[in-house]
């Protein structure tokens, strides 16, 4: 186990272990996206009330779910990287915040794109999506105070403090946002209930979001293994792997 | 805050904004009472972030702040000193005089001492949560307004809990759960923001 950790540690051993795991979790989640998709849009049911519109919950809520965890995961990585100063959880960090933000920003795409059948208005200042607004700017945060910093290192560092005040801050502003939201809430816009969903429509969502994490790892480290290629281009050990390939 | 005048630029900035108000939506009195608690405390947060933004400024450029991180005491309690000294200055000010700009735009007079209260708890809030944007921002030029980025979206907590204690002193509800979830807030970030501060301002002095 230490070992292993050691090694995740080690640039030319982590692109070489990174290109196994890219190499069968890139098809993977291919072939979950195209499964999970066409499950979702094609074979599931037409919800009674919505018809057809409710299929963008097959991309809404996975990106949601994963944006919300990949904040997580950038924050675990800043610890990591404050705590025990390894190189490759800044790497790990850098490369999940704009992924992270992306996929916020799809999930309130989306989300108002659903919002205009169904609740007649492409945006509403509901809980949930003020939530999802406000991490989208702390996402934003993180991205934008890494590129104002010059020296890289001192970024990540910066980048890691900023978002574990973020994590210790989030629930608390999904609390609020929360009460807040039930004090206001308006009389004109009816939402449904949070009626139970069937398991015709559940089985694909959850395939989707499965989907979606695989989605979120493959990126995240194809992102990382282009800031290591660049990071370490003079370096002897990237120039052999060029060689022999 | 080297000076009297850098002491009265948040209150004035407080006072031109607060004047816009009305001119913005008219000058209705029922109108500008229901928005009063909103308005007051959005411009609160903003003259807080004004002021902050500059916290560490001179203290990194005149290289005192180096002093600090060496000095043979824990930066975080240093730290703390320096903020409250800033607080005193702005936050407590502001909270001080906000009952004037709370008449000037009609809120009820059962609102005032709640406005008073909440922003007097809410602006340790701001100023510690400034002070870390401050400190992370120090060493980067042109940081005010990557600043704001950083820090609006970690005062929103701050902002729903006071606006809703004085909206519901007004409307004779018990504004009580707020103002002590506003000093859970401040008790928290007391605790907390000052180590996040330290940290982020040995990480501005690597830069």
């Amino acid at each position: 186990m230490w070992t292993f950790i050691h090694k995740m540690g080690s640039p030319p051993w982590f692109f070489r272990f990174s290109g196994t795991v890219v190499k069968w979790l890139l098809p993977l989640t291919l072939v979950l996206l195209a499964v999970g998709a066409a499950w979702g849009l094609l074979v599931a049911p037409p919800d009674f009330r919505q018809g057809n519109s409710y299929r963008i919950i097959y991309i809404h809520v996975p990106a949601a779910v994963v944006a919300l965890a990949g904040y997580y995961v950038m924050a675990f990585a800043g610890a990591v990287s404050l705590i025990w100063r390894i190189k490759m959880a800044d790497v790990t960090m850098r490369a999940a915040a704009p992924v992270g933000a992306v996929l916020t920003a799809v999930a309130l795409v989306t989300g108002a794109i659903w919002g205009k059948p169904t609740w007649g208005t492409w945006w509403v200042w509901d809980a949930r999506i003020t939530s999802m607004l406000i991490l989208l700017f702390l996402y934003l945060g993180v991205v934008a105070l890494f590129e104002a910093y010059e020296n890289k290192t001192a970024a990540a560092r910066a980048c890691a403090v900023l978002s574990l005040v973020g994590t210790v801050n989030i629930p608390i502003i999904y609390k609020s946002v929360d009460w807040w939201y039930s004090l206001h809430q308006p009389a004109s816009i009816k939402f449904t209930g949070e009626s139970a969903i069937d398991s015709s429509m559940l089985y694909p969502l959850l395939l989707m979001i499965a989907a979606f994490y695989c989605l979120f790892a493959v990126t995240v480290l194809l992102n990382m293994r282009a800031e290591l290629v660049w990071n370490h281009r003079e370096a002897g050990w990237l120039q052999q792997l060029v060689r022999e390939a | 805050m080297s000076s009297p005048a850098d002491m009265a630029n948040p209150l004035l900035f407080f006072f031109m904004v607060v004047t816009l108000f009305p001119l913005g939506l008219g000058p209705d009195p029922e109108r500008l009472s229901t928005m009063a608690p909103g308005v007051l405390w959005v411009v609160a947060l903003l003259s807080s972030l004004m002021v902050s933004s500059k916290l560490f400024a001179s203290d990194y450029e005149d290289g005192s702040l180096e002093q600090l991180a060496i000095a043979p005491y824990p930066l975080s309690v240093l730290v703390l000193g320096e903020v409250t000294a800033h607080w005193l200055a702005t936050g407590f000010l502001l909270a001080v005089v906000s009952p004037l700009f709370g008449v000037m735009l009609g809120l009820p007079q059962h609102g005032l001492g709640v406005l008073c209260y909440s922003l007097l708890l809410g602006t340790v809030c701001l100023t510690l949560i400034g002070a870390m944007g401050s400190a992370l921002t120090v060493s980067i030029r042109r940081g005010g307004l990557l600043m704001s980025l950083l820090i609006i979206p970690l005062n929103v907590p701050v902002l729903i809990f006071g606006t809703t204690a004085v909206s519901e002193a007004i409307i004779g509800g018990n504004p009580s759960t707020w103002l002590a979830l506003l000093g859970g807030l401040a008790m928290g970030s007391l605790a907390l923001v000052p180590l996040a501060i330290s940290a982020a301002l040995r990480v501005s002095l690597d830069n």
